[in-house]
C-alpha cells in the first residue's frame, strides 16, 4: 500500500466526494483532522484487507449527524478515539485496526485521524463503497453481521455504549443519541474479527476514491475534460449534462428529500431529467422512466472542472454533468437490493444499473 | 442634475467617470500612484473638471488595495484569534493557510470554552473569565486587532458578543471582528473571512482615511461608498469593519460596467488589462459567480466571487520568439508600459506594439515598430486571439453563440473574429467600464443561516429570512422600496428527525439611497 501523504490524502478527499453520491458530507474538514493528527501523532498504516489476520480485532469508526452541524461542531478526534475505548473496555479486549463504514464523504477518512492517534492502522475496506443514509445498510448486514455493541461519544463528554436487536433498530438508538447531543457524534460499531472483514466487506474504497481524484486532478492540469477522463477511466456512464433549472427541498422523518431538475445543455438539449434524492442521489428519472437508480452511485459534477457536488450544495443555474459509477455487486443480489435498492426507499421501481463501462458506448438507459 | 461618479483604482491605472443615470458624460484614465490617494484626487480633479461638483451625489470607489495586500502578504496587521468552542479545538485558527499569509497575520491564538448548537441553545456557557486571564498574558497583550469566531454564531450571536465585550475592556482601543457578521455556517470558511477581515483593517483605516482626503481635496462633499465583491456597494463605515468584503470587486465592476454600456444583460465579459485578461459571464446584469470553494490568496473562505478566468496576456505583456513559437505573457512591463514599451520609446517588445504594428490600435509612435516582421506580428496577435476563444469557450454554458462585450485599457488589442460570438462590441468608454461599474452598483443584503423550525413553519422561516435580509439592505442604504429578492433557497438539514432546522440562504438588492448622507451611521 502506498504512505498515506498529502496527495494521497487530498486525492482520497476528492474521490470520496464522488463516491457520496451526493451525501455524506464534504470530506474536507475530515482531511484536515486526518492530516493534523498525522502530524502530530506520526504517519499511519493503511492495509489492504488481504493482509489483515483472521485473528485481528476491527471496528468501523465513523460520525453520525447532519452535515451542516459537523461543519460548525468540528468533531474531535479525540472523541472518536474515547467511542473506540469504549468499546474496547466493554467487549474487554483491544482493537487491531479501524476501518471506515463508508467511502463518500466525511466518513470516508474518519478513522485516520484517530488511527494516528491509536497507533493502529487503518484497512482499506468498508461496508458500504459509497455513501448510503442508514447505518444498517452495510455488507455485514447481508451476512448476518451485528452492528452492535456500539458505542457513541460526544465533545460534551457525553457517552454511551447500546446493544440493539437489529441493526436498524441501531440507526435508530445512534439517531436519537446524536439529536439530544447537538448533531453530531463518533460511533464505532460492527465490531468483528479478520476472518469477518474479510468475508463481509467491501474491498479499497480508498484506493478507489484516490483513483478517482488522481484522474480528476491529473485531467485538470492537463486541461481535459474531467468528467470525461473519470468515465473513460473507471468505466462509469455519463446521463445528462446540464442546468439545474430546479431544486425542491423537503424534510421528512429526518431525512432531506428533495429533487432536482436539470435541463439539458449542448448535446442533451431538449431532455430533461430529475434526481431524486434522499440525502443520497436514488434515483435519476427522465419522464416516466428511471435511467438509473440506486444501489448504483449517481453523482452531479460541475461540467467544467469535474468538481463533485453533493444534493446540498446544488444551487439552480450550476451547470453539472450527472454520473452514474458502478456500486459493490453484493448491493445487486436479492437481499442486497433489499436492504438498498429503490423499494427500501419506497420507489415501487426495479434497480437500474448504471453502464460498467464507457467505453461499450451506452449510457444507461432504461430497461 | 445628480451625478455619480466612479473610481477604480488597480495596480496600473487609476480610472474614473461621471455619470448621469446611466449615461457616461466624462471619464479618465491616471497612472496610479505609489501612494493610491494622489492618483485617486488627480483622476477626480480631472474626470470632475466640466462639471459642478455639487452635483455629485455619490462616489463609488472600487480598489484592488485589499486583494493586493492579501495576495502578497503585505501590510497585514498581526490578528489575535479567539475561538469559542469545546477546548481543546481540533483545528485551531489559520488552519491549511499558506506560510506567508500566517507569518504576516499570526499575532496569537486563544481558545475559550463555549459555544451553541445549531438551534441556538448554549452548550455551557462562554467561559470568560479564562479568556480575560488569557488576554492579560504578553502574547495577547499588545494586540489590537482582534477575531472572535464562535461555533454557531450564525445562529446564536451571544458568545461573539461577551467576548467582545471582555476583549474591548481588557485590550483599550481593539478593533474587533466578530465572525458571525460574516455570515455563513461553516466555521472554518466564516473563521478564515473574518481573520483575513481582521489582518486588513488597519490598512482599511488608511486607505478609507486617503479616500476622504482625495475626495474632499477635490471639493467634492457626496457621501463615498466602497464597491463590493457582487457588484454592490457599501458605506465608508462598513467598509472601515469590513475591507474582505471589496476584495473582489475588480472583475466585478469590469462586468457591471460591460453591461451598462452594451445594454446586454447576457453576454461574456472580455477585460483587457495592462498585465491580465479577465474572461466572465454576465447573466440577468450580474457576473455569474463560482460554485466552488473560493481561496483568497491560498486561503479558503465561503465567498462568493465572480466566475472569472484569468490569462497572463495584457497591453504590457511582452512578445517572445522562442524555439516553441511566439508567445505573449505572462511577463509584463505593467505600469511601466509608458516608458518601456517599443511604441513608446522603450526596447522592449509588448502586445501593445504588435498591435500597433499590425493596425489593430493606434499609440505612440507607429515608425518604431514598422520594422517588425509581419509573420511576427501576425503569429503574436494569432496566440492572443486562440487564448481568448479559449476561454471564451470555458465560461460560455452553451454552445451556441452568444454576444461578447470587450472593455478594458486594452480593449482594442483583442480581434474581432472570436469563435462561438454572435456579435463582437467595443463600446466606446470600454477603458473605463470598471469605473463606470462602480459608479452604478446596487446595495445588498444577505441571510445565510439555520432557522429552528421548533414553533414555525417552513414559510414563516423564510419569510423571516426574507425579511431580515431586506432590513440589512435597507440599514446598509438602500431604497425601501427598490429591494428585491434576488436568489433564495432552503436546505433541511440532514439526518435530524422531525424537521426541526433549516438551513436558509436569501440574498437581496436594491438602489442606493442617494437621500442619505451617511446611511449606515
Amino acid at each position: 500500500m502506498p504512505e498515506l501523504d498529502q496527495q494521497l490524502l487530498d486525492d482520497i478527499t476528492l474521490g470520496a466526494t464522488v463516491l457520496g453520491s451526493g451525501g455524506g458530507g464534504d470530506p474536507y474538514v475530515g482531511m484536515l483532522l486526518a492530516r493534523a493528527a498525522i502530524a502530530e501523532h506520526g504517519p499511519v498504516d493503511l492495509v489492504a484487507l488481504a493482509d489483515i489476520p483472521d485473528d485481528a480485532h476491527i471496528a468501523f469508526l465513523a460520525a453520525v449527524g447532519a452535515p451542516g452541524v459537523l461543519i460548525e461542531k468540528i468533531p474531535r478526534p479525540a472523541d472518536g478515539v474515547a467511542a473506540l475505548e469504549m468499546l474496547e473496555k466493554h467487549l474487554g479486549r483491544p482493537f487491531t485496526h479501524v476501518a471506515p463504514i463508508e467511502a463518500g464523504g466525511f466518513n470516508a477518512v474518519t478513522p485516520i485521524a484517530a488511527a494516528a492517534a491509536k497507533g493502529i492502522p487503518v484497512v482499506d475496506a468498508d461496508g458500504m463503497g459509497r455513501a448510503f443514509p442508514y447505518l444498517d445498510m452495510v455488507t455485514p448486514t447481508l451476512y448476518d453481521g451485528k452492528s452492535t455493541p456500539m458505542s457513541l461519544a460526544d465533545e460534551h463528554g457525553n457517552r454511551l455504549v447500546v446493544e440493539c436487536a437489529t441493526n436498524a433498530w441501531s440507526e435508530a438508538m445512534a439517531r436519537a443519541g446524536t439529536v439530544a447531543s447537538g448533531g453530531v457524534m463518533y460511533f464505532a460499531s460492527y465490531p468483528m474479527s479478520g476472518a469477518q472483514a474479510k468475508a463481509w466487506l467491501i474491498e479499497a474504497p480508498l484506493m478507489r476514491a484516490a483513483r478517482l481524484g488522481a484522474t480528476l486532478r491529473a485531467a485538470r492540469a492537463e486541461k481535459a475534460d474531467p468528467v470525461a477522463a473519470l468515465l473513460a477511466e473507471h468505466g462509469g456512464a455519463r446521463v445528462i449534462e446540464g442546468r439545474i433549472a430546479g431544486i425542491e427541498r423537503r424534510t421528512e422523518g429526518g431525512f432531506n428529500f428533495g429533487e432536482a431538475t436539470i435541463e439539458g445543455l449542448g448535446a442533451d438539449r431538449g431532455r430533461t431529467m430529475s434526481l431524486l434524492f434522499q440525502n443520497e442521489y436514488l434515483v435519476a428519472r427522465e419522464g416516466d422512466d428511471a435511467v438509473l437508480t440506486t444501489p448504483d452511485i449517481i453523482m452531479t459534477m460541475e461540467a467544467e472542472t469535474g468538481e463533485p457536488i453533493p444534493a446540498e450544495e446544488l444551487r439552480y443555474g450550476f451547470r453539472v454533468v450527472v454520473v452514474g459509477l458502478p456500486c459493490d455487486e453484493r448491493w445487486h443480489t436479492e437481499h442486497g437490493l433489499r436492504l438498498t435498492g429503490p423499494r427500501r426507499f419506497g420507489y415501487d421501481i426495479d434497480a437500474v444499473r448504471a453502464a460498467t463501462s464507457a467505453t461499450n458506448g451506452e449510457s444507461a438507459e432504461g430497461n | 442634475m445628480p451625478l455619480r461618479i466612479g473610481v477604480d483604482v488597480g495596480g496600473t491605472n487609476t480610472d474614473a467617470a461621471v455619470l448621469d443615470g446611466s449615461t457616461v458624460i466624462a471619464s479618465c484614465k491616471r497612472p496610479t500612484s505609489a501612494d493610491v490617494l494622489t492618483g485617486v484626487a488627480e483622476a477626480l480633479r480631472d474626470v470632475t473638471a466640466g462639471v459642478d461638483r455639487s452635483d455629485v451625489h455619490s462616489v463609488v470607489i472600487g480598489t484592488t488595495h485589499f486583494i493586493n495586500a492579501v495576495t502578497q502578504g503585505r501590510f497585514l496587521a498581526p490578528v489575535l484569534a479567539v475561538r469559542i468552542a469545546s477546548t481543546p479545538v481540533p483545528l485551531p485558527p489559520f488552519t491549511d493557510w499558506p506560510d506567508r499569509l500566517v507569518n504576516a497575520a499570526r499575532g496569537a491564538v486563544i481558545e475559550v470554552e463555549g459555544g451553541h448548537q445549531f438551534d441556538g441553545t448554549p452548550y455551557i456557557e462562554t467561559d470568560l473569565e479564562g479568556l480575560r486571564e488569557a488576554l492579560s498574558s504578553g502574547e495577547a497583550a499588545h494586540l489590537r486587532d482582534v477575531v472572535i469566531t464562535s461555533a454557531f454564531s450564525p445562529v446564536n450571536a451571544d458568545g461573539e458578543r461577551a467576548a467582545q465585550a471582555v476583549v474591548e475592556e481588557a485590550l483599550p482601543g481593539a478593533r474587533v471582528t466578530l465572525s458571525h457578521e460574516l455570515g455563513r455556517v461553516g466555521l472554518l470558511e466564516r473563521e478564515n473571512a473574518a481573520l483575513l477581515n481582521g489582518a486588513l483593517r488597519p490598512l482599511a483605516q488608511k486607505a478609507i482615511d486617503g479616500f476622504l482626503a482625495a475626495v474632499a481635496d477635490v471639493g467634492i462633499e457626496a457621501p463615498i461608498f466602497l464597491s463590493q465583491n457582487d457588484g454592490t456597494v457599501m458605506t465608508l463605515d462598513t467598509a472601515l469593519r469590513f475591507p474582505i468584503l471589496t476584495i473582489a470587486s475588480g472583475p466585478t465592476n469590469s462586468m457591471r460596467g460591460a453591461a451598462v454600456e452594451s445594454g446586454l444583460s447576457d453576454c461574456v465579459v472580455i477585460d483587457v488589462g495592462g498585465t491580465t485578461t479577465d474572461i466572465g459571464l454576465l447573466r440577468e446584469g450580474y457576473p455569474r459567480e463560482s460554485s466552488l470553494a473560493v481561496q483568497l490568496g491560498g486561503v479558503r473562505t465561503n465567498f462568493r466571487m465572480p466566475d472569472v478566468v484569468s490569462l497572463g496576456i495584457g497591453g504590457g505583456s511582452r512578445v517572445v520568439e522562442g524555439a516553441g513559437g511566439v508567445t505573449v505573457g505572462p511577463e509584463s512591463v505593467g505600469y511601466e508600459i509608458t516608458t518601456r514599451a517599443r511604441v513608446f520609446g522603450g526596447d522592449v517588445l509588448t502586445l501593445t506594439d504588435v498591435a500597433v504594428a499590425a493596425g489593430r490600435l493606434t499609440i505612440g509612435d507607429p515608425t518604431r515598430v514598422a520594422d517588425l516582421d509581419p509573420e511576427l506580428v501576425r503569429r503574436a496577435l494569432e496566440y492572443v486571439d486562440d487564448a481568448v476563444a479559449q476561454c471564451v469557450d470555458r465560461v460560455k454554458l452553451d454552445r451556441g453563440e452568444i454576444p461578447v462585450v470587450v472593455v478594458g485599457g486594452g480593449a482594442a488589442l483583442v480581434g474581432s473574429n472570436i469563435p462561438g460570438s454572435s456579435t463582437v462590441q467595443r463600446p466606446s468608454e470600454a477603458g473605463c467600464a470598471n469605473a463606470i461599474g462602480a459608479a452604478l452598483a446596487n446595495i445588498s443584503g444577505e441571510v445565510d443561516r439555520i432557522f429552528s423550525l421548533a414553533g414555525s413553519s417552513r414559510a414563516e422561516a423564510m419569510a423571516a429570512a426574507r425579511q431580515e435580509a431586506i432590513d440589512q439592505a435597507v440599514r446598509a442604504g438602500a431604497v425601501p422600496e427598490s429591494v428585491r429578492v434576488v436568489d433564495g433557497e432552503d436546505i433541511p438539514l440532514a439526518h435530524l428527525p422531525g424537521g426541526t432546522a433549516l438551513r436558509i440562504r436569501v440574498r437581496v438588492l436594491g438602489d442606493i439611497d442617494l437621500t442619505k448622507e451617511t446611511a449606515d451611521a
